[in-house]
């Protein structure tokens, strides 16, 4: 946790003045970070549970091709409720 | 009014205004994702086959809808509940 303060404590030594474009970019990073941990993590979560029924004692190959699947599929689901969302939020937006 | 005496950047304050609605709208669709695929995902197939994908969006659109319903019943009942809260916190 203490990068995040000294990567911006870096960014403004030297000039005095932090620069807005680089805070910015930083952000966005850190953002993007963010929501790939996020999905990274209920990814897991989920495809754990739909294919490792009895956890053995290595994950064999029908359990690394279902995984493989379900991250896949995970994705699609994203971008599906992504769209979805993102429709509704328009209609809603043309209706007022 | 300033507590820290930092004077706002407006481009600053503009980029992190937009960041934050992208990012209230990534996190829903974090949840909403996590929520369907509970109810409409039986096992991983090769493909996102239709049937999945309609339960997909119908899934999105009446998660919002129950939602608002639950937004909307709360403030009615709210409401109604005022004057009778208000008798009763004396």
């Amino acid at each position: 946790m203490d990068s995040f303060g000294s990567d911006f404590s870096s960014v403004s030594s030297g000039s005095g003045k932090v620069d807005t474009g680089t805070i910015m970019e930083q952000v966005k990073v850190q953002i993007a970070v963010a929501n790939a941990q996020e999905l990274l993590q209920r990814m897991t979560d989920k495809c754990f549970k739909k294919c490792i029924g009895k956890p053995g004692g290595t994950l064999d190959n029908s359990e690394q091709k279902c995984i493989a699947m379900c991250m896949d599929r995970y994705m699609d689901a994203w971008n599906t409720v992504s769209r979805a969302y993102n429709s509704r939020l328009q209609r809603e937006r043309a209706r007022i | 009014m300033e507590g820290q005496g930092v004077t706002a950047d407006p481009q600053l304050q503009q980029f992190i205004e937009v960041e934050s609605q992208k990012q209230r709208f990534q996190q829903l669709v974090h949840q909403m994702t996590e929520v369907c695929w509970d109810k409409c995902m039986d096992k991983p197939g090769p493909k996102l086959d239709s049937r999945t994908e309609t339960c997909f969006v119908n899934c999105v659109e009446r998660f919002i809808d129950t939602s608002q319903f639950i937004l909307n019943r709360l403030e009615q009942t709210q409401r109604g509940k005022v004057s009778l809260s208000e008798s009763m916190s004396d």
